[in-house]
């Protein structure tokens, strides 16, 4: 497996403002993501977890230190070349699936194509890839409101994968979901992991991901507590 | 641009009633604004056509001392008709004060001696071509009625001539017209002008001379002044503007109503469908693109009534215009002429000029809300929360 790097932060740190003072999120936190890698950020609630994912994720800014992304430094990104970054190269799986409520299933899929400038065939194939490997084709046409919470999260996942991103941030994709369908889920994106050597980055205080991590980075009041390679058992069974 | 035409059309379709609602209200504006301002093109056209036709020609020539406000003028505004204007395409006009008896009582009218054989002006003159005993005069409705006059009626009508000498003769009612036109009508005895000339001792004289519309380049002649159309419609100019600003009132408060309705379906879709915003930022959507589709969904409202208005107003224009819109009694002495019946004009421009201005007034309305969108913080409203 080649090491190319594709995210890397430098003292990254993050303030929001409480009341007259400041409250600091995330403290000088010295990370760097490879591709291909299959990772979690895990830690208690409020260690800054979603922080982080969202700062990678160009959604938020750094407060101090430097994020690059794809090579591209966050902290200095307009809102037009951080949604053009999002748009191409970054896949976001969230808690709530955040669905497009009026759009079936084949047009939420679609939806991140049609922000690029992809053909009506090129569109088509994609969508139907992406939506074969999640096991959702007979439910193409249907809505979100229609389907389980498993099902809505496996067509957040085709969604997120449809454009073959180069990273995808998942923020505790399995939160609302039983056993059953968080292992299905897992499974799914570990296949596409594999495939497309996509980077995943999780964030989660589940067990059952935990398990299928192949690093996993622990946060504690901001701070990297630990940041550990795992799951040799995976790294086997693919080999 | 189309993307987001088609998630705007669904979002909107997905509300459901409320869209609706707003869509109705908005159709109910573009009908009303139609019709009205159809209605009043409709009363403009034919009262202009009717009062050219049978009041003011191609324009007049007036005596100098002539004051249509003032009939003590009358005494002194009269003089021989230029021998210039003899011809085909003008009616001398020979205008004085009279008054007449109908069973007893007295009213005062006014005597206007036009040529029975003039084709000038649209009014039934060949009926005061009658000879006999009597002055034959034609009246219009209103000065029919209120002399309690009737077809064959006698009355006594009395006058002073040139010298100030007082006469009186029998007029009979030859025929009473149907005319729009207040101005030719009320108080109004049209008699036959030799008769009123020699009544009068005036001969050869007039007090205006109507030209028709073929006559072009007025010569200006010393003790005549040309009125031309503008001049002589000024009143009626200047009364429908009013209208239409009254009208332009009515129609502005059911339109503020329709697009109060889209500006809060705006800014509770905004609220509401915060999480959706920052998923849309999240897969890569800028904050223009989601602000674009925000006020394109707004601005549909439009576009669907359209449809809507369509859908019930142009059968309901066209049904209009067809039968025309009867005008109760009450207006007929508004002073100005105005129809019995009258038939909306509705003109391309008409319709597309109101959709325009409906279409950018919802627009407008639809955007001002999104603006809240930039400053949204995406990743709060991804987790449905307010910034
Ligand atoms: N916009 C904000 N304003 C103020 N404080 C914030 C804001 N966003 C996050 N925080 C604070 O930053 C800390 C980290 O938040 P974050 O959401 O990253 O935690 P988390 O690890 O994702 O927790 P959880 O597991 O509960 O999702 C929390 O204490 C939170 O209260
Ligand atoms: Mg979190």
């Amino acid at each position: 497996m080649d090491k190319q790097i594709i995210v890397q932060t430098k003292r990254l740190t993050k303030h929001f403002p409480v009341g007259g003072g400041q409250f600091t999120a995330l403290r000088d936190i010295n990370l760097t993501f490879s591709k291909g890698e299959f990772t979690g950020v895990v830690g208690p609630s409020g260690s800054g977890k979603t922080t982080l994912l969202n700062i990678i994720g160009s959604l938020d800014a750094p407060s101090e230190g430097s994020v690059t992304v794809l090579g591209k430094p966050v902290e200095a990104l307009t809102h037009k070349q951080a949604a053009d970054l999002r748009c191409r190269h970054l896949g976001f799986i969230f808690q709530t699936y955040n669905l497009l409520p009026v759009y079936t299933v084949y047009e939420n899929v679609e939806f991140p194509l049609l922000l690029l400038d992809l053909s009506a065939k090129e569109r088509e194939e994609a969508v139907l890839q992406a939506v074969e490997s999640v096991g959702l084709m007979p439910k193409l046409k249907s809505r979100p409101a229609q389907l389980s919470g498993g099902e809505c999260q496996r067509v957040a996942i085709a969604r997120a994968m449809v454009k073959k991103p180069a990273i995808v941030l998942a923020d505790e994709p399995t939160a609302n979901l039983d056993a059953e369908n968080s292992h299905h889920i897992l499974q799914t994106m570990e296949k596409l992991n594999t495939k497309f050597q996509t980077t995943f980055i999780f964030s989660t205080h589940d067990d059952k991901v935990i398990q299928y991590l192949r690093r996993k980075i622990t946060l504690e009041d901001g701070e990297v507590a630990e940041d550990q390679e795992a799951g040799i058992r995976d790294q086997e069974e693919e080999g | 641009m189309i993307l987001s035409l088609k998630l705007a059309y669904r979002n909107l379709i997905g509300a459901g009633l409320r869209t609706w609602l707003s869509v109705i209200v908005l159709s109910m504006s573009y009908v009303v604004i139609i019709w009205m301002q159809g209605f009043l093109e409709g009363w403009n056209q034919q009262a202009r056509r009717d009062t050219i036709e049978q009041e003011i020609g191609g324009g007049q020539y007036w005596h100098a001392h002539y004051d249509p406000y003032d009939s003590l003028t009358l005494k002194e505004s009269h003089a021989p008709a230029p021998a210039v204007l003899q011809s085909e395409n003008t009616a001398p006009i020979l205008i004085a004060q009279a008054t007449i008896y109908p069973q007893g009582r007295m009213q005062s009218v006014v005597l206007k001696g036009i040529d029975p054989a003039q084709s000038v002006l649209a009014l039934l003159t060949s009926a005061l071509a009658k000879k006999g005993a009597y002055l034959p005069v034609l009246l219009g409705e209103r000065a029919a009625k209120s002399a309690n006059l009737r077809v064959g009626d006698q009355v006594t009508v009395r006058w002073r001539d040139a010298h100030g000498t007082y006469d009186a003769r029998e007029a009979q009612v030859v025929h009473i017209m149907d005319t729009d036109v207040p101005t030719v009508d009320a108080g109004t005895f049209w008699v036959p002008l030799e008769d009123l000339r020699s009544m009068l001792q005036m001969p050869r004289e007039a007090t205006l001379l109507v030209v028709d519309e073929t006559f072009n380049d007025p010569p200006s002649l010393t003790g005549w002044v040309f009125r031309d159309q503008t001049f002589l419609l000024e009143d009626f100019t200047s009364m429908m503007k009013m209208e239409r600003v009254s009208s332009a009132i009515m129609y502005t408060i059911l339109l503020a109503l329709a697009l109060l309705a889209i500006f809060d379906t705006q800014v509770l879709s905004i609220f509401r469908r915060r999480r959706e915003i920052g998923t849309l930022i999240a897969l890569g959507m800028t904050r223009g693109g989601v602000i674009r589709l925000f006020t394109i969904e707004g601005a549909l409202h439009g576009v669907l009534a359209v449809g809507v208005a369509a859908l019930y107003g142009v059968p309901l224009l066209i049904w209009q215009a067809h039968v025309g819109l009867s005008m109760p009694e009450v207006v007929d002495n508004y002073g100005m002429a105005i129809a019995s019946t009258i038939y909306p004009a509705y003109s391309v421009r008409l319709v597309v000029g109101t959709v325009l201005l409906v279409m950018a007034a919802v627009t407008l309305i639809s955007y001002l809300p999104t603006r809240r969108i930039a400053r949204l913080n995406p990743t709060d409203a991804i987790r449905g929360k307010l910034s």
